[in-house]
C-alpha cells in the first residue's frame, strides 16, 4: 500500500494481499491508534481490518474450545455467553477504559499492541489462549506468550493478520477471576493485574490453576512454578502456597504509577486474594 | 486522499468528502458544523467527545470516518425532544446544576443517554459504571449522578422566583440551555471566515540555548505555511507576567528557554487542514541543553544556576507575618509536634484545552484596533496584557470571552492571547490557535509544588501558643502568580486558629519547572497539609478528640488573627464544626466497629479546617457592575464578572433582582466584553461571589434609587415593569416613570444603575501586620476513608462538607463549588502529580473519575458578612482546601501512618507501612 493510502477491505484474502504488498499499518477498534496521533500524524498506509466479518464474533467449537474473532470488541465479550472459567476475562474486558473504549477496543487490538499493561494479556493466558495469525501463506497458531514477546513486541510478520483467539476445551474448564489495581476507579493503566483460573477436584483440592501476572514485566507472565505447586492441594490452603519463589520472574519498572518493590508486593497480594476467591467460588 | 462517506446524524442523511482517516470528532465539527460534541484530549482519556454510534457510546477523536460511513450517529444537538424541547434527560441536568462549565456536558450526556435506552431507571452504580468514561473537572460529579438517576421523574424545572425572592433560591443556571443543547460557543467552536492558523513552536527542553536556522528556507520547502514569527516580530514588549514590575517571560524566547514547553516561535499556516497537518520536526532549530536546576532544593543551594538577574539566589520574593514571642511559647508549651511536608506541581486539568482567536478591526474613529475571543478567566487583564505586547492603547484590544470550559486559576495566565495578537496585528488577518491536549500540559501553569517545615505548640489543657511555618514554593521558570503566593500562604498558614504567637515566612524560588501559577487556593491548600496534620498530632498528644481540640481553638467573632486584624463578624468556623460533631461520632463509631473485624482493610476519621480571605491580598481588587432599563421594560446587567462555570452569570443576576426590586426572568445579561461592561476584576481568589455581587447589589440599588427619585417614592415602594414604563405602588400610590420619554445611550439603555465595590484592606507592614482581607469564608470537612493495608489504597467512602458563606445566594450553585472543590482536594491528596516530559497526556496525569468520589453531604452555615451582598462572601477555593488534609487526616486515623508527601499514591503509602513495621520490630 502507498503512503496516505487507507483501505477497508471486506474481503480477507484482499486484507492479506494488502499485507503482503507492503508495509502497512493495522488499524482496528482505533483505542490505541488514534492516541498515538495526538501530536503529529505518521506518513503512513492505513488498513483497516474492522468490515471484515471474519474477524467479529465469540463462538464455541465443534471440539469445545472457544474462538473470539480479533475484532470481537471488549463489549462483545462482556455479552457473550461464556463458561465461567470466562469471567476473569469478562472482569477484565469491564476494565478496559470506559464504556466507550470497551464499544470499541477490539481484543486482537489489545494483543497486538503488547503494552505491558494490557488488560487482555494475563486472563487470556491464564486460558491458555492461542492466537492464529493468517496470511496468503496460511494460518499458523502460537500460544499467547510466544505471541506478545515484549513492550509493543509480537512475534507477528508484517504480512500476517491476527485473525482470532482460540482458547482449548481443557482451558474452559473451572472459574476465572481478574484483580486490576489501579491509581484511580476508572480509566486507570494497571499498575499490577493478576489473572487466574482454577479447577476443583472432586475431593475440594485443587485439580489445576492457572495464573498470570500483567504490568510487572515488559510482557504479562504465566505463573508456572506456582501453577504446578498448587495441584493436589487443599482449597483451602490455596493462598498459602505462593512463595517469593513463585513471583521471582516478575521483573517490574520504576514508573509514574508505581515502583519496582510496591509492584512485586503489591502482585504477591493479589495473587493471593485471586486464588482465595478463586478457591471460594 | 479523500473518500465521500454517507451517515444519518441525529436522523438527517449527511455526506462528507473527507480524509478516510479522519477523526469522527472532526467530521461532525469541521465539516458538518456540529460543535456541540467537545474535544477534550483526542486520546479516548476524557470522553468529552462522546456520541452514540449505532445506538452505543463511543469517544468520536477514536473512529475514523470510514468506520462511521453508514453508521447512524446522535451527537447532543440530538438530544432533545421532536417539539425543540429538552429532553428529560438535559432537563435533569438542568435542575441537578449537573452542568458546570459545559465542556463535558454533552459527552455526559450521550453516555447517560446510551445507559437510558437500554435501563430506564438505572441503579448507581449502573450510572456510574456508564458515565465512568468521561472525565469532569467541575461538579465532582455527584450532581450528574443525581440527575441520571432523577430522569425518571421527569420533574419540572424550578420555577423563577418573584420578586424579591431570588437571593437564595434555587434557581436553574440562567445560561444553562446552551451547554445542554450543545449551541452554547467555546473558544475552539466558532471562527471568523478565512481566518489562518497558528501552530507554536515549543521547547523540548528544560533548559536550552538555540539558534534559529534559515526560516526562509523551511517556508519555502513547507507548503501552506504564512508565516514564522519570533522574538523579533513582537511590536511592544516581548514581555508579560501578572504584575506591572514582574513581567518576566517573553511571548517568544531570546536566544534560550527555561522550560520545557516555552515558545520560541509561531508558524501560520493557511487554513485549519494544514493546522492539523503541520509538522515542525524540520523547524530550523538547533538546540544546545544544559543541565535544568530541577526543584526546591537545587534552586536554592549554594553555587545554583543564577536563572533571573533581578532574583539573587533564585528568590523570586519572600513573604512573613510575625506575631508574638515565637521562641519563648516553643520552650515554654507543654507539647511541640513538628514535621516537614512536600506537595508536587499539579496541573488544573480544565477539559477544554486553551483556544481562540485575534482578527484586527476598525475603531469608530478609523484607527486600528484588534478583537480576540479566547477562553479567559481575566479578560480586562488580557486586555491591558495585549496592548502591552503590541505596544498600543488598552482601549485599542477588545477582548470577548467565550465560554470558559474549566480554569480553576489556569485560564489566569496568557495562553494563545499573546502570540495570536502578535500574528493578527502584523499579518493583519484574523488567526486562530487550539492548544494540543500535551501542549496544554507541557506550556500551562500549575499549582506550586511546596517543601514545607511546620510546629505546633500548644498547653496541656488543649490550647494553641504557637505555631511556626516555613513554606518554600517552587515558582518555576516564571513569576506568574508567584508573588500571590508568597503573600497569601503566611497570613493563612496557622489556620482558622486563635494561635498567639506566629512565625510564618515563604518563598517563591525560580526553577526550570514550567511556571506555576494560580490553582484554586494559591498555596493555601498546601500550607493547610501542614498545619491541619500537626493539629491532628497535637490533639493525639494531648489526648483530646481531634475535632474538639480545633473547636476549642477556633476563630470566633471579636478575635484577633496572627495579622493584628480584629474580625468582628462573619466567623463561622464553631458553627461548622458544631454542626460536624454528630456525624464525626458516627463516623469514628463506625470505625471502631470495623476495626473489630480485622483483615487487611481499615477505615479511618478524618477532618480538616480552613479559612480563607476573599479577594486580593492587602491590594485594591474593585468591581463595576451596571444595570440599565431599555425604554421596553427590559433589564440588561453589563457583568464583567466572568462565569467560568461556577454559577457568577446566574447569581450576578440574583442579586441585582432582589436589589432593584425586579423579577430574575426580566435580567438579560452583557457578560465579560472589554467594549461592554465595566471591569469587574479577575474571577479568582474567591471573590466574585463578594466583590462583585456586592457591585451588583449597589447597581441594582442604585437604578432602583433613580426610579423612586422620578417617581418621588419612598423605598418601600414596589415596582413593576411594562413595555414602555415602569410602574411605582407607594403608599396606596399608583405612579407611571414613562420609560420612551428618555434620552438613551449608546447601549440603548434609558437608565443605568452602577456599583462599584472595593473590599477595605490595608497593606501589611514588615512583620505582616494589617487588614490584608476584608472577609474570611470558614469551612470543616470530615471524611471516611478505607485503607488497604496490603495494597496501600485508599478508598474516600463518604465526606461531610460544612462551609460558612455567609449567605447562600444559589444553594444548588454552593453545593456544585463543594463537590467540586473535593474532588480537587481528593486529587490532590490521592492521585495528581505533574512530571514534566512523563504526564503529559490524560491517562498519565490522573484526576478523579466518577468511582473514586465519595458521597458527600453539604452542610450550609450562614454567618452573614455584613459587606458582603445579602451577606454572602467567597465559596469557589474554601471548598478544596480543606479536603486534603481531612482524607489525610483519615488515612493516618486508619493506618497509623503519616503521610507527609502527596499525593498518597498506593506505593508511598505501603512504603510507609513498611517502614512503620520495622520501627515496631
Amino acid at each position: 500500500m502507498a503512503v496516505g493510502a487507507y483501505t477497508r477491505p471486506t474481503r480477507l484474502p484482499d486484507a492479506l494481499a494488502a499485507l503482503r504488498d507492503g508495509p502497512c499499518t493495522v488499524l482496528a477498534g482505533g483505542t490505541d491508534h488514534f492516541p498515538a496521533r495526538v501530536t503529529s500524524t505518521p506518513d503512513e498506509a492505513i488498513l483497516d481490518i474492522t468490515a471484515l466479518p471474519e474477524l467479529r464474533g465469540i463462538r464455541r467449537l465443534s471440539d469445545g474450545g472457544l474462538t473470539i474473532g480479533a475484532c470481537a470488541t471488549w463489549s462483545a465479550v462482556i455479552a457473550a455467553d461464556l463458561p465461567s472459567a470466562c469471567d476473569g476475562l469478562k472482569a477484565a474486558a469491564r476494565e478496559v477504559g470506559g464504556v466507550q473504549i470497551q464499544n470499541r477496543g477490539t481484543v486482537g487490538g489489545n494483543l497486538c499492541n503488547a503494552s505491558p499493561a494490557a488488560d487482555g494479556v494475563p486472563p487470556l493466558l491464564s486460558l491458555d489462549a492461542e492466537v492464529e495469525l493468517t496470511s496468503l501463506d496460511g494460518v499458523r497458531r502460537l500460544p499467547l506468550d510466544g505471541f506478545v514477546l515484549g513492550n509493543r513486541r509480537t512475534t507477528r510478520r508484517p504480512d500476517e493478520l491476527l485473525t482470532a483467539i482460540r482458547i482449548p476445551p481443557a482451558a474452559l474448564d473451572g472459574t476465572g477471576r481478574f484483580l486490576k489495581l489501579g491509581a484511580r476507579r476508572y480509566l486507570v493503566i494497571s499498575i499490577v493485574m493478576v489473572a487466574g483460573t482454577l479447577v476443583r477436584a472432586a475431593d475440594d483440592t485443587i485439580a489445576s490453576a492457572r495464573l498470570a501476572v500483567g504490568a510487572c514485566s515488559a510482557a504479562a507472565l504465566r505463573l508456572r512454578e506456582l501453577e504446578a505447586a498448587l495441584v493436589g492441594r487443599p482449597l483451602a490452603e490455596a493462598a498459602a502456597t505462593v512463595t517469593a519463589q513463585h513471583l521471582a520472574g516478575l521483573a517490574p519498572i520504576d514508573d509514574v504509577r508505581a515502583d519496582g518493590e510496591y509492584r512485586c508486593e503489591a502482585a504477591a497480594v493479589l495473587v493471593r486474594r485471586c486464588l482465595a476467591d478463586l478457591a471460594a467460588a | 486522499m479523500t473518500v465521500t462517506i454517507a451517515l444519518t446524524v441525529n436522523g438527517t442523511e449527511r455526506t462528507a468528502t473527507v480524509d478516510p482517516g479522519r477523526r469522527l470528532a472532526r467530521v461532525l465539527r469541521d465539516d458538518l458544523g456540529l460543535t456541540g460534541t467537545k474535544v477534550g484530549c483526542d486520546a479516548g482519556d476524557c470522553g468529552a467527545c462522546t456520541v452514540l454510534l449505532d445506538g452505543a457510546q463511543v469517544c468520536a477523536c477514536l473512529v475514523s470516518a470510514a468506520q462511521a460511513n453508514g453508521a447512524s450517529i446522535v451527537t447532543v444537538e440530538g438530544l432533545a425532544d421532536p417539539d425543540g424541547r429538552l429532553s428529560a434527560l438535559q432537563r435533569a441536568f438542568h435542575r441537578h446544576g449537573a452542568a458546570q462549565c459545559g465542556i463535558c456536558t454533552p459527552g455526559m450526556l450521550m453516555a447517560a443517554a446510551d445507559l437510558l435506552s437500554r435501563e430506564a431507571r438505572p441503579s448507581r452504580v449502573q450510572a456510574m459504571d456508564a458515565l465512568g468514561g468521561v472525565l469532569c473537572r467541575c461538579t465532582g460529579y455527584q450532581k450528574i449522578v443525581e440527575a441520571v438517576l432523577d430522569v425518571a421523574s421527569n420533574a419540572p424545572d424550578p420555577a423563577m422566583p418573584a420578586s424579591g425572592v431570588a437571593v437564595g433560591a434555587r434557581v436553574a443556571r440562567l445560561d444553562g440551555t446552551g451547554r445542554l443543547d450543545g449551541s452554547e460557543l467555546y473558544a475552539d467552536d466558532q471562527h471568523p471566515d478565512g481566518t489562518l492558523w497558528l501552530k507554536v513552536l515549543r521547547s523540548p527542553h528544560p533548559l536550552a540555548d538555540f539558534t534559529l536556522g534559515n526560516i526562509d528556507q523551511w517556508m519555502a520547502a513547507t507548503p501552506d505555511v504564512i508565516a514564522v514569527l519570533t522574538a523579533k516580530d513582537v511590536p511592544g514588549s516581548n514581555s508579560f507576567g501578572i504584575y506591572p514590575t514582574l513581567k518576566d517571560q517573553p511571548v517568544f524566547a531570546e536566544r534560550f528557554v527555561r522550560y520545557r514547553g516555552e515558545a520560541v516561535a509561531a508558524v501560520v499556516v493557511e487554513n485549519r487542514a494544514a493546522f492539523e497537518g503541520i509538522d515542525l520536526v524540520g523547524f530550523p532549530i538547533t538546540w544546545n541543553p544544559r543541565d535544568a536546576v530541577v526543584g526546591i532544593e537545587a534552586a536554592l543551594a549554594g553555587g545554583a544556576a543564577q536563572l533571573h538577574d533581578a532574583s539573587p539566589g533564585n528568590v523570586l520574593i519572600r513573604g512573613r507575618v510575625a506575631t508574638g514571642d515565637i521562641d519563648a511559647v516553643f520552650a515554654g508549651a507543654d507539647a511541640v509536634v513538628e514535621d516537614d511536608f512536600e506537595t508536587p506541581f499539579v496541573e488544573h486539568a480544565y477539559i477544554e484545552p486553551e483556544a481562540g482567536w485575534a482578527r484586527p478591526i476598525d475603531g469608530l474613529d478609523g484607527s486600528r484596533r484588534i478583537e480576540l475571543r479566547v477562553t479567559t478567566q481575566t479578560p480586562y487583564m488580557d486586555r491591558d496584557e495585549v496592548a502591552h505586547v503590541l505596544g498600543i492603547a488598552p482601549e485599542r484590544v477588545r477582548i470577548i470571552p467565550s465560554a470558559v470550559g474549566g480554569g480553576f486559576g489556569g485560564k489566569l495566565d496568557q495562553s494563545v492571547q499573546l502570540p495570536l495578537a502578535v500574528a493578527a496585528w502584523t499579518l493583519g488577518r484574523p488567526v486562530a490557535a487550539l492548544w494540543t491536549r500535551p501542549e496544554s500540559l507541557a506550556s500551562s501553569t500549575k499549582r506550586h509544588p511546596a517543601r514545607m517545615q511546620a510546629g505546633l505548640a500548644a498547653d496541656k489543657s488543649g490550647r494553641i501558643l504557637g505555631y511556626r511555618f516555613n513554606g518554600d514554593f517552587d515558582t518555576g521558570a516564571y513569576a506568574s502568580w508567584g508573588p500571590t503566593v508568597a503573600g497569601r500562604v503566611p497570613v493563612h498558614a496557622p489556620g482558622p486558629y486563635r494561635v498567639p504567637a506566629v512565625l510564618a515566612t515563604s518563598a517563591a524560588v525560580y526553577t526550570d519547572g514550567p511556571p506555576a501559577g494560580a490553582f484554586r487556593g494559591f498555596g493555601v491548600p498546601q500550607a493547610a497539609i501542614a498545619g491541619e496534620a500537626l493539629m491532628d498530632r497535637m490533639a493525639d498528644r494531648l489526648g483530646i478528640d481531634r475535632l474538639e481540640f480545633r473547636l476549642t481553638n477556633a476563630l470566633r467573632a471579636g478575635d484577633t488573627t496572627a495579622t493584628g486584624q480584629r474580625i468582628e463578624a462573619s466567623v463561622g468556623l464553631a458553627a461548622c464544626l458544631e454542626a460536624l460533631q454528630p456525624h464525626w461520632r458516627e463516623y469514628l463509631d463506625t470505625c471502631s466497629a470495623a476495626d473489630a473485624c480485622g483483615g487487611p482493610l481499615r477505615l479511618g476519621a478524618g477532618i480538616g479546617c480552613m479559612w480563607y480571605g476573599c479577594g486580593n491580598t492587602s491590594m485594591s481588587n474593585p468591581s463595576i457592575m451596571r444595570l440599565g432599563l431599555k425604554p421596553n421594560g427590559s433589564l440588561v446587567l453589563y457583568n464583567g464578572a466572568l462565569d467560568i462555570g461556577q454559577g457568577s452569570h446566574t447569581i450576578m443576576a440574583q442579586i441585582a433582582a432582589d436589589a432593584l426590586g425586579a423579577p430574575l426572568s426580566l435580567i438579560a445579561q452583557v457578560c465579560g466584553d472589554t467594549d461592554r461592561t465595566a471591569d469587574a476584576g479577575k474571577t479568582s481568589a474567591s471573590r466574585q461571589t463578594f466583590v462583585s455581587g456586592k457591585a451588583s447589589e449597589l447597581a441594582g440599588r442604585d437604578l432602583r434609587a433613580q426610579l423612586l427619585r422620578l417617581a418621588n417614592a419612598g423605598d418601600d415602594a414596589v415596582l413593576d415593569f411594562e413595555d414602555g414604563r415602569v410602574v411605582v405602588l407607594h403608599d396606596g400610590q399608583t405612579r407611571a416613570i414613562d420609560l420612551e420619554g428618555l434620552p438613551v445611550d449608546s447601549e440603548g439603555d434609558a437608565l443605568v444603575g452602577t456599583g462599584t465595590f472595593d473590599p477595605p484592606t490595608e497593606p501589611l507592614n514588615a512583620d505582616g501586620q494589617g487588614t490584608p482581607y476584608a472577609t474570611y469564608a470558614f469551612a470543616a470537612q470530615i471524611a471516611l476513608v478505607e485503607v488497604d493495608l496490603e495494597l496501600g489504597t485508599t478508598k474516600v467512602l463518604k465526606m461531610v462538607a460544612a462551609h460558612d458563606v455567609g449567605r447562600a445566594i444559589n444553594p444548588t450553585l454552593v453545593e456544585g463549588q463543594i463537590h467540586g472543590g473535593i474532588a480537587q482536594g481528593l486529587g490532590l491528596a490521592l492521585m495528581e502529580e505533574y512530571l514534566p516530559g512523563r504526564t503529559e497526556n490524560l491517562h498519565d496525569y490522573l484526576i478523579p473519575t466518577f468511582g473514586d468520589m465519595p458521597e458527600i453531604t453539604c452542610i450550609l452555615v450562614e454567618d452573614p458578612e455584613p459587606l458582603g451582598p445579602n451577606g454572602a462572601k467567597g465559596i469557589g477555593e474554601p471548598a478544596l482546601v480543606p479536603t486534603a488534609p481531612a482524607i489525610l487526616g483519615a488515612i493516618r486515623h486508619a493506618t497509623g501512618v503519616e503521610i507527609t508527601r502527596v499525593p498518597a499514591l498506593p506505593h508511598r503509602v505501603r512504603a510507609a507501612l513498611r517502614a512503620q513495621a520495622r520501627a515496631a520490630e
